[in-house]
């Protein structure tokens, strides 16, 4: 029976959403306390090694991601060495090229110019070759004509005016008639 | 009269142990009178009670836990700072980021994560054998929180909002409403500012409330109905009961996860610009 007695005095049973007032004031007081580590000094201590963490991962990316770039650059480089390599074999070679067909028709030009020097100089030796023989053989016919007559008509013609004279008008005399022969000949052509 | 139905004096078990079915006792149902706890010891004039040793109690275990798993943090984390930053992570991204965002939100992380710590562990109490008493069923606990987050919000609200503007927040002022406009205020002016922080207390505590007194219901059945032929009931009383403390261990986390989005969801309010 005291129980129950003490159970109406002092447990009877409340309101429970009448808020007792020390269970409100302990409440706030362990809030309060673990609010106050957690803010104060855990989770900053957390936070930057989270952070640390975090720069640690990006970090390696970063690295990874400039030595791509350095990979790269270099590759870049490489292959603007080669290509600009290839090109100055390409322009080296036409270069070659374009000296060489500048040789070659310099030394067809040159040839081409011996050549007709060549033939040149030979026409003019045939040419003086001819008028030296041409002479040769006028003076040889008329010294055999001239002898010929001499011994037909016995007289001397030692005398050498006079027998050039004498054959000079005996082969103006041939070329007369050689002349009047081909024009007759010419004219019974054409008749 | 039957014997006293009254709680045990040391106030550890909320029932008399010697009293079973056909023994001659009734029944004694877990009631209103499970929830008030006599004074255990005092000190200095202040009366310490069950519920407020396992406050104080859930208090150092939850400094304890997070000062081991974050004073001293690695940057390859041991386990307890593995596990003490997953809950961290979950509720700072999980809760603050998608309710007020990153920019805004981190100022309010700290309190973010330690009001749903608390929360938690104070829930959790429900089922930690000896102790076996939700100290957010008692309705203090509770209230005091959703005060503190209430003074935040309202303080927030005319701190960003100006004087005019944080009423408007507070009455849902919309001139495109025509004239509903004045009923719609009155409405969201008792909804925002007399109920909200009610409810935001007394969903917490209700859904402890009701827990603890299921869970005692079964538990107290189980022990009383462990009378010869009873033994039958009194096993399916037992896996009710397990089935009942599985329940609760989710409801705690969902009560205490509840409880801080909405403070998010308050405070959110309270930045927003004028719409």
């Amino acid at each position: 029976m005291n129980a129950l007695v003490h159970m109406a005095e002092t447990e009877v049973p409340q309101n429970p959403l009448v808020p007792p007032i020390p269970e409100l004031v302990i409440g706030l007081i362990a809030f309060a306390i673990v609010f106050f580590f957690l803010w104060k000094k855990l989770l900053p201590s957390i936070n930057k090694v989270l952070e640390e963490r975090r720069e640690a991962i990006e970090g390696g990316i970063e690295k990874a991601e400039a030595a791509q770039q350095e990979a790269s650059d270099v590759l870049q480089q490489y292959k603007d060495q080669l290509a600009e390599a290839r090109h100055e074999a390409a322009r080296l070679r036409s270069e070659a090229q374009e000296q060489g067909a500048a040789l070659i028709a310099e030394m067809r030009a040159e040839g081409q110019r011996q050549r007709e020097e060549i033939i040149a100089a030979g026409h003019a030796q045939i040419e003086a070759d001819r008028k030296q023989a041409a002479q040769a053989l006028r003076q040889d016919v008329g010294t055999l004509a001239t002898e010929l007559a001499g011994k037909l008509v016995g007289e001397s013609l030692e005398d050498h005016a006079r027998q050039s004279r004498v054959i000079d008008r005996f082969l103006d005399g041939l070329e007369r008639d050689a002349g009047n022969a081909e024009a007759g000949s010419a004219n019974g052509a054409a008749r | 009269m039957q014997k006293e139905p009254a709680v045990s004096t040391d106030q550890m078990l909320a029932f008399e142990t010697d009293c079973h079915l056909f023994s001659g006792c009734g029944f004694e149902a877990p009631g209103l009178h499970s929830f008030v706890f006599e004074p255990m010891f005092s000190i200095g004039g202040f009366d310490f009670n069950k519920p407020i040793l396992l406050a104080l109690v859930g208090t150092l275990a939850i400094v304890w836990f997070f000062w081991a798993a974050f004073n001293k943090p690695k940057l390859v984390p041991g386990k307890l700072q593995m596990v003490g930053e997953a809950g961290y992570d979950f509720i700072r991204r999980g809760v603050v980021y998608e309710t007020i965002g990153k920019k805004e939100g981190e100022k309010y992380v700290p309190l973010v994560v330690a009001l749903f710590f608390f929360v938690w562990v104070m829930n959790l109490w429900s089922v930690i054998p000896l102790a076996q008493f939700p100290v957010t069923s008692i309705f203090s606990i509770p209230l005091g929180l959703a005060l503190l987050v209430y003074i935040l919000w309202v303080g927030l609200t005319f701190k960003r909002q100006g004087f005019v503007g944080a009423w408007k927040n507070f009455t849902g002022y919309d001139k495109s409403l025509g004239p509903v406009l004045p009923l719609v205020m009155i409405i969201e002016f008792f909804s925002n500012l007399l109920v909200r922080p009610f409810t935001h207390a007394v969903r917490l505590f209700a859904n402890m409330f009701a827990g603890h007194m299921l869970v005692a219901l079964f538990t107290i059945a189980t022990w009383y109905m462990l009378n010869g032929i009873g033994i039958a009931y009194s096993v399916v009383s037992f896996v009710m009961t397990i089935v009942m403390i599985a329940f609760e261990l989710f409801i705690q986390v969902i009560q205490a996860y509840v409880f801080v989005l909405l403070t998010c969801t308050y405070i959110q309010g309270a930045l927003v610009e004028e719409h």
